[in-house]
């Protein structure tokens, strides 16, 4: 499936891009996939509990995920930064 | 023998490093760094010049982040930084210190982490948040953060920490167990009777003697303190001073009776330089007498303040200071804080200033 990442994301981890094609069947897999290319991303992404991190937002099917949401095959996946900072 | 004499910016968006030669008439500025986070503390290793930053971002959660280029390149990391399941999760790293060939980092909550592996990985000193006390621990206007990290210089086993607002803990082994070190420092914000508490103080400031391990000052929200006994007991050194309250404390790099602070007008009257007029003030008696520095310094109309770890000094001959305002003015002075200049403005609120010095 096609995953996005938000620029502030692959800025900290060089060589990453902000679209790639990666295969999972829930929002955890796909972010511990994302942790096998590029260690330390699963830490940015999702705090110790584990679950995602509170200004973080992974939309599927244009809805908001958590850790155990099933990926449909096929469909887009969009990792974005809540509206945050100051 | 010609010198680079870099300080470290720890600010509200990003890190900056500033350079001079030894002169310290002329800096340049670079950053910001760490991708624009908040970074609360950034410090430097001598030895190898490699620089860490710690800080926290609202979206990806605390790091410390790391340079071995002088501040060309990063990486970073929180790959352990976190407590026990059911335990709150770290909002952000809070502060640094390299010692014994260990990195240390404080966090918020408050607790204490430790890498054997500069800085990629990270574990839980656990014994400090399993004191008893810590499910009464308060924060402080800044949060529940552990803000400074003092390790003895030859004992790895003993080292201090300062949590805003539980007080001074002490270990004597490794970090296993912990004891508080606040007897005689008051907490005015509690009730009559309860002013001495044996925790709960809210520390701003804590600085070791030059070679004198059990000889610490301490800036506190209510007053300055001196202890010769490691913590055990502290003795008020604030009759001279314009106020009970400030944020830095600074020790002199070689003389153990020499400290800086830069006291603030009080808590709940705006927290800015008093009359707002700047000045550093300094003991070279450990607190005995006190001399305000203020040879250009801001002398009208300076509604700022310094926070806790935002002043600092060099190890140059004649010791440099830096104090980095909270709204985003750094303030150098290269002779023991006899005379000042502006060497930076218009950065974001400044959180941390911490020096190196390398050879050229």
């Amino acid at each position: 499936m096609r995953v996005l990442l938000p620029a502030s994301l692959t800025r900290l981890f060089p060589g990453s891009t902000a679209e790639l094609e990666i295969e999972a069947a829930t929002v955890a897999e796909l972010i511990a996939a994302l942790e096998t290319r590029w260690p330390g991303m699963r830490d940015r992404l999702c705090d110790a509990t584990p679950a995602l991190r509170r200004h973080i937002n992974i939309f599927v099917e244009g809805r908001r995920a958590g850790l155990h949401t099933p990926l449909p095959p096929g469909e887009e996946v969009v990792i974005l930064t809540a509206i945050s900072g100051g | 023998m010609p010198t680079r004499v870099l300080v470290l910016l720890g600010t509200r968006k990003g890190a900056f490093i500033l350079q001079s030669d030894a002169a310290r008439a002329d800096w340049a500025l670079r950053g910001p760094f760490c991708d624009t986070w908040p970074i609360n503390h950034v410090i430097a290793d001598p030895d190898n010049a490699t620089i860490y930053a710690a800080g926290g971002n609202e979206w990806f959660g605390p790091a410390v982040w790391k340079s071995t280029d002088l501040g060309e390149t990063w990486s970073h990391s929180s790959d352990g930084m976190h407590y026990a399941e059911g335990e709150p999760g770290i909002l952000a790293a809070w502060s640094l210190c390299r010692a014994h060939g260990r990195l240390y980092a404080g966090a918020q909550p408050a607790g204490l982490f430790e890498s054997r592996d500069d800085g990629a990985s990270w574990s839980h000193v656990a014994g400090l948040r399993q004191h008893p006390s810590c499910k009464d621990w308060q924060p402080g206007a800044g949060g529940l953060i552990l803000h400074a990290i003092v390790p003895h210089p030859d004992d790895p086993a003993q080292m201090w920490i300062a949590i805003s607002a539980a007080g001074v803990f002490h270990t004597a082994d490794g970090g296993t167990t912990w004891q508080p070190r606040n007897s005689g420092v008051r907490c005015d914000f509690l009730p009559e009777g309860q002013h001495y508490p044996e925790f709960g103080q809210c520390v701003h400031g804590l600085a070791m003697a030059a070679g004198q391990p059990n000889r610490l000052y301490q800036q506190n929200h209510c007053g300055m303190y001196r202890s010769d006994d490691g913590g055990r007991n502290w003795q008020s050194i604030e009759a001279g001073l314009p106020s009970t309250f400030g944020f830095p404390a600074v020790a002199h790099p070689r003389d153990p009776e020499t400290l800086f602070l830069l006291p603030l007008n009080g808590d709940v009257r705006g927290r800015y330089v008093p009359d707002a007029k700047a000045a550093v003030w300094r003991t070279r008696n450990a607190g005995a007498g006190w001399q305000d520095l203020r040879r250009g310094l801001p002398q009208q109309d300076a509604y700022f303040g310094v926070l806790r770890q935002a002043m600092a000094a060099d190890c140059m001959d004649s010791v440099g200071l830096y104090a980095g305002t909270n709204t985003g003015t750094l303030f150098a002075s290269p002779d023991e804080g006899e005379t000042w200049a502006t060497i930076a403005q218009h950065l974001p609120p400044i959180h941390s200033v911490e020096t190196l010095v390398l050879p050229a």
